[in-house]
């Protein structure tokens, strides 16, 4: 077994994410499957392998050069605040944080 | 009169003033409301946003102006793509009600050259899914193969240009996305390079891998929508300053003497019969437009999913943090800040995106990112030598779209290992991020439809659509 109920409920504690006692086992099962199918990477011998951490050689990418750090308009703020669920312009309300 | 429309077709009707943007844009409205309830490729219709577009078309054609590339195209929206003043849902319940402050660049350049924007289309939730039955708002129809899925994850927009509800449409493939689902309707659709269009407004989901594209009934028309989207966007820093081709007029170009490249591992075992008798006739086809094909060696195709896997739920895990209830979305409101925020991802992900959060997590936390996410982004770097290789020898690589015709709604559903296999032929190129299309190549027994993958060296689209246009001018759809 690659995955133990206890880690799925770790793993779902930091992505914060509840799950019922279904889904639980359910994922626990689905997951252990797939990570013994991921396993077969280790076939491969990868100790001199540079990982790929950028897709497009550098010559590709736009960001070789800097942009000049210019202020532009944007006064979004209020079409912002209408998309959140309990807004109290102009802040996003959430359940009280710190207790007194 | 017709109802598959071309942009061709399109361009000339207007200008000709047989048909106006308005009517044209009726017909497809009339077509959607009829076809849509059972096909279910539109999720939400924009009709406003369309005719105040086509009536700008209509007075530009009354004034004598010169019309823009794609005046009057009907053109439809898959749902992870913002489009401002027009909900956008990912198909998910957590973003029921969402509702963009901005249009996403690939839709605002559509706008300015010309398009009308008809609705946004059905997908897997957060485009994480092969069958577009991961969605909240019910699964869509193959109009190609009915009882069969679309394929995904942007199945509502490759079944929106079949069933001829809109002349093109944009998809998002992250790791098969587009191609799929395009081969699954017999329709062609490609994936620019990494970087070739802008993915400012588009939600993310694996962001070194996801990429927008079109779906179009002729390759010329993908050339048409994908030349228009393509180039940098100051407001995307991936977004790329490679030159863009002028694709359509290097469509035109011959393909006799192009060196195309047969890699074996995309025959092996787990491929359907029927796909690999189209997928053959399809390669000797080329041969007879005086292409020179070649077996070459793939060694790592075999290890692409598996390293899809790690690296696209661990970047998903990081991307969907931001669903919190706080700022936008569904919130579950509890006692505390931290159990809202479990509440309202419990109550508003779907299965899949559940599972591959928990994945994601699981592969980037402690004690195992060494194992997986670190193993996965070095197998990486080996498929895309593999590719770079290749391409010293070839100019395109030939493959098959799926090792599987369209399958049965509800088929693979209770197996998720299943299901991402499909994805087998498709996940490598996006893991090298390079250009892929996949063209019609024939139909099973007549029914299914197969696609044939093409796939190019990085900004090799022009020479990726000459040849997916000559293939479908010696009928590569009906071998």
């Amino acid at each position: 077994m690659k995955i133990s109920r206890e880690d799925v409920l770790r793993v779902a504690e930091l992505a914060y994410l509840d799950l019922t006692e279904a889904e639980l086992e359910t994922y626990r099962a689905q997951i252990d499957e797939i990570l013994e199918y991921i396993g077969k990477l280790n076939e491969l011998d990868t100790e001199n392998v540079e990982p790929m951490a950028q897709v497009l050689a550098d010559d590709q990418t736009a960001d070789a050069t800097l942009r000049e750090d210019v202020v532009v308009p944007c006064n979004v703020a209020g079409e912002i605040l209408k998309q959140a669920p309990d807004p109290e312009a102009p802040y996003f309300r959430v359940p009280k944080v710190i207790e007194r | 009169m017709t109802t598959n429309w071309t942009i061709g077709g399109v361009r000339e009707a207007i200008a000709g003033k047989k048909v106006s943007a308005r009517e044209l844009t009726e017909e497809h409205y009339k077509r959607i409301g009829e076809k849509n309830r059972e096909v279910n490729a539109f999720l939400t219709l924009c009709e406003e946003r369309a005719y105040a577009q086509a009536d700008k078309i209509d007075a530009a054609v009354a004034k004598g102006e010169k019309l823009p590339e794609l005046a009057g195209v009907p053109i439809a929206v898959k749902d992870t793509i913002s489009t401002r003043g027009v909900r956008t849902t990912c198909s998910s319940k957590i973003l029921e009600n969402f509702v963009p402050p901005y249009d996403a660049t690939a839709v605002s350049r559509l706008e300015t050259a010309g398009a009308v924007i008809l609705g946004k289309t059905n997908c897997d939730e957060f485009a994480m899914g092969s069958s577009t039955e991961n969605s909240a708002y019910g699964v869509t129809q193959n109009p190609a193969a009915p009882g069969c899925v679309p394929g995904g994850s942007s199945g509502g927009s490759a079944a929106a240009v079949a069933a001829e509800m809109a002349v093109a449409s944009l998809g998002t493939d992250t790791g098969g996305s587009i191609r799929q689902p395009g081969a699954f309707c017999g329709i062609p659709a490609m994936m620019g390079s990494y970087g070739r269009v802008s993915r400012y407004g588009l939600i993310a989901f694996a962001s070194s891998l996801d990429r927008i594209g079109p779906f179009a009934r002729k390759v010329e028309d993908v050339a048409a929508v994908l030349k228009v989207m393509a180039g940098r966007d100051p407001n995307d820093s991936t977004s790329t300053t490679a030159p863009v081709e002028d694709y359509s007029s290097e469509l035109k170009k011959p393909v006799k003497g192009m060196r195309i490249g047969i890699p074996r591992e995309y025959f092996g075992q787990g491929m359907d019969a029927g796909v690999r008798a189209k997928i053959e006739a399809g390669i000797d086809l080329l041969g007879k437009l005086g292409c020179e094909t070649r077996e070459i060696r793939m060694p790592h195709t075999d290890y692409a999913i598996a390293t899809y896997y790690i690296i696209a739920t661990a970047e998903a895990s990081s991307n969907l943090a931001r669903y919190d209830g706080v700022r936008y979305g569904l919130r579950v409101e509890n006692d505390t800040l931290v159990s809202t925020y479990r509440k309202t991802r419990g109550a508003g992900f779907g299965a899949e995106v559940k599972r591959r959060i928990v994945l994601g997590t699981y592969v980037l936390s402690a004690g195992y990112y060494d194992a997986y996410y670190l193993k996965g982004q070095k197998v990486r770097a080996l498929i895309a030598q593999d590719f770079r290789e290749a391409f010293q020898k070839v100019d395109a690589i030939v493959t098959p779209t799926s090792p599987v015709p369209p399958f049965k709604l509800g088929e693979r559903t209770n197996d998720p290992l299943q299901m991402y296999l499909a994805d087998i032929y498709t996940v490598t190129g996006s893991l090298a991020g390079l250009p892929g299309i996949s063209v019609p190549c024939g139909k099973i027994a007549g029914k299914l439809p197969v696609g044939l993958q093409i796939f190019g060296p990085a900004f090799g689209e022009a020479q990726v659509l000459r040849l997916a246009h000559a293939f479908e001018l010696a009928g590569g759809a009906t071998v």
